[in-house]
């Protein structure tokens, strides 16, 4: 799955002039120039283009500490600060005294660094982890010395993910992970360290690139939300209509291990809040028989938010599945072992991500757990409800189909929306919503835990959330407003972001009402939208026209005076602390 | 492997690494002859070549080249 170093440098010569230009500041205490190009090809096969500022090595602390450095000058949208183990050891070995308090020096060092970047500036920080170098000098026992340089090494990792837990802005490249997956070795080319003074291999920079860009790529709303697992041998060893339950590989029977620990992966993966989705040529209650009775099955039918089981082709059945979630192929990930239909939904649907599984599923964990699949920028426990609002949506979609018309549908449904400022208990998942929502998203900003913190503390920001709950269940909270005073009469909607669960309920009426009560409140005379367009976000192009507002030089107006409320179905929770 | 079937590969080589079709490689050639043979690109080569004859060059013998003869003496003396 990973390019070669060659494949990512040959991109380079690309034009890409269509995809989103992000600016990356690298920073490095060793040769960053094969890492540099390594970063910009990745970032190509992600859809984005990287314009980077490259300071010379060994400028860290100059370029960061200095308010008028290029590093500041350039205004990077993030900041990649790769120090090597290399020079960590040798800085170890040069120090004078204090070996014990090596590790807390560094993260203070670290810790400083981060601050004067924050306090400058509003790019995010990408800090490498540092792959162990086993100096070998107590051997094992140096994990009963503290003053030895791997005890040290060991304590600054684990203080780096302290540190990124605490500062919101600050996210680990975790090299560390890398190393222990495909080997020291693989990492380090001595003879080319000694001569180049880069101390990752040509062979782990894609690696190294891709695992870089994917935090990028998630910050920016892009990553993977669901997984479509084909069931026969992919899920379970054997073929359930051949084989019949009580022969289907799983737990003790045959190589059933390997299906059972794969089971629980997929299964904390949707923990975490990926979407699973079955995708099986079976006859449907052949395909979840296993589900409801095999007793080793880990995986329930209450796991899976849509299951598909018909013997119509695997593309069109991924097409539909893509309605009923509503959202992006290229946030699907495909697993499947038979060749064949790997083949058929990569060339039907070239956006859906499709791993070559192994052919031996004892080797689908180890070969999936490289590729590093499902990054991500944010959890929140909202995450964890994710597979039942999916379910609830079908049941929803059975419901309307009795009611003829919309309305009668819609009042039925009993729906209730808690609408609230932003507060410290909303502010993790609006900031996740913010990242993201993509198609319902009339400016597409995206707000870290720190941003929207500022904007609940300015007085020149009203903000908005709404949830939505209905007699099927809880959405919780699906909507985000923020709103900046421009002047005393008029109201900027700087972010008007929905999630796509709960279009056509009226809520976009509901939350303009809300919009324009809380702007009427406040003696505004106009509110102003404007609609910034993506490469998503088309099913709101028409969005402040459908809801009356009218165009005026690029941007839209609703005047407060004569607005008159919406009919909506929806009410109002009444919340005592009002 | 003589010194000929060498160079042939070791062409293939730098075609594909430089991304430059019409290079013509012979023992004299050197890092001046071709545009694309930078410091960066040399590394490139070196771990290509490193695969594509499943050997490992030592790092003197990495600074040691002045020309392509010389990297496939390197080579021969494996």
């Amino acid at each position: 799955m990973y390019p070669t170093f060659s494949d990512l440098k040959k991109l380079l010569k690309q034009n890409t002039e269509e995809l989103k230009k992000i600016k990356v500041a690298l920073l490095g205490d060793t040769a960053t120039q094969f890492l540099n190009v390594a970063l910009r090809g990745s970032a190509i096969n992600a859809g984005f283009t990287f314009e980077i500022f490259e300071a010379d090595f060994g400028q860290i602390s100059r370029q960061v500490l200095d308010p008028s450095s290029e590093f500041y000058e350039f205004e990077p949208d993030y900041t990649i600060i790769f120090e090597s183990s290399h020079k960590l050891l040798g800085s170890f070995y040069k120090q004078k005294d204090a070996p014990l308090s090596f590790a807390q020096n560094k993260l203070q060092h670290i810790e400083e660094l981060y601050q004067t970047i924050q306090s400058r500036t509003k790019s995010r920080v990408i800090y490498c982890n540092f792959p162990g170098i086993d100096n070998q000098v107590f051997g094992n026992f140096s994990h009963k010395v503290e003053s030895s340089f791997v005890f040290q090494q060991n304590k600054i990792n684990y203080l780096l993910s302290e540190l990124a837990v605490k500062k919101e802005n600050l996210f680990i490249a975790d090299l560390v992970s890398i190393q222990n997956k495909w080997g020291r070795n693989f990492m380090f080319s001595p003879n080319i360290y000694i001569n180049s003074e880069m101390v990752l291999s040509l062979d782990s920079l894609p690696i190294v690139a891709q695992n870089i860009v994917g935090i990028i790529s998630s910050l920016e709303g892009k990553f993977k939300k669901c997984l479509i697992l084909d069931l026969d041998n992919t899920t379970w060893g054997g073929i359930i209509g051949d084989d019949g339950l009580e022969n289907i590989q799983i737990g003790n029977l045959g190589i059933g291990k390997a299906f059972s620990e794969f089971q629980y992966w997929v299964k904390a993966l949707q923990q975490r809040g990926i979407i699973i989705v079955v995708c099986s040529k079976n006859d449907e209650d052949k395909a979840k028989e296993p589900f409801e009775k095999h007793p080793e099955m880990i995986l329930k039918l209450d796991d899976i938010a849509v299951f598909v089981a018909n013997w119509e082709n695997k593309a069109d059945n991924i097409r539909k599945i893509q309605k009923v979630l509503n959202i992006g192929f290229d946030s699907m990930v495909f697993l499947d072992d038979n060749p064949f239909e790997r083949n058929l939904v990569r060339e039907n649907l070239p956006e859906v991500c499709v791993p070559e599984l192994p052919e031996d599923p004892a080797d689908y964990l180890e070969y999936l757990y490289g590729l590093n699949l499902f990054e991500t920028a944010s959890f929140s426990q909202n995450d964890a409800e994710r597979t039942k609002q999916y379910q609830e949506e079908a049941t929803r979609n059975t419901a309307s189909e009795n009611f003829t018309n919309l309305e009668d549908f819609l009042k039925n449904l009993d729906m209730i929306s808690d609408v609230q400022a932003f507060n410290n208990f909303s502010k993790p998942r609006i900031s996740q919503l913010t990242q993201r929502s993509n198609q319902f998203n009339l400016r597409t900003i995206r707000y870290t835990d720190q941003e929207i913190d500022d904007l609940m503390k300015s007085e020149n920001y009203f903000t908005l959330s709404f949830t939505l709950e209905d007699r099927y269940g809880d959405n919780g909270l699906i909507s985000a407003i923020v709103l900046e005073k421009l002047d005393e009469n008029s109201l900027f909607i700087d972010t008007w972001l929905m999630s796509c669960r709960v279009l056509k309920r009226g809520m976009e009426d509901f939350t303009l009402n809300k919009i324009v009560e809380l702007a009427q409140e406040n003696g505004f005379k106009k509110i102003i939208g404007e609609f910034l367009p993506s490469s998503k976000n088309q099913m709101v192009e028409n969005h402040y026209q459908n809801l009356g507002f009218n165009f005026q030089e690029g941007l839209w107006i609703l005047k407060m005076d004569d607005y008159i409320n919406k009919e909506v179905y929806i009410n109002k929770k009444n919340n005592t602390h009002e | 492997m003589n010194n000929e079937e060498i160079l042939e590969k070791l062409t293939a080589i730098f075609k594909d690494e430089l991304d430059n079709d019409d290079l013509i490689l012979t023992n004299e050639t050197t890092a001046e002859d071709i545009e694309e043979w930078d410091s960066l690109s040399h590394i490139q080569l070196i771990v290509a070549i490193e695969k594509a004859f499943k050997i490992r060059f030592t790092s003197s013998e990495i600074q040691s080249w002045n020309n392509v003869g010389e990297m496939i003496s390197s080579l021969e003396s494996k």
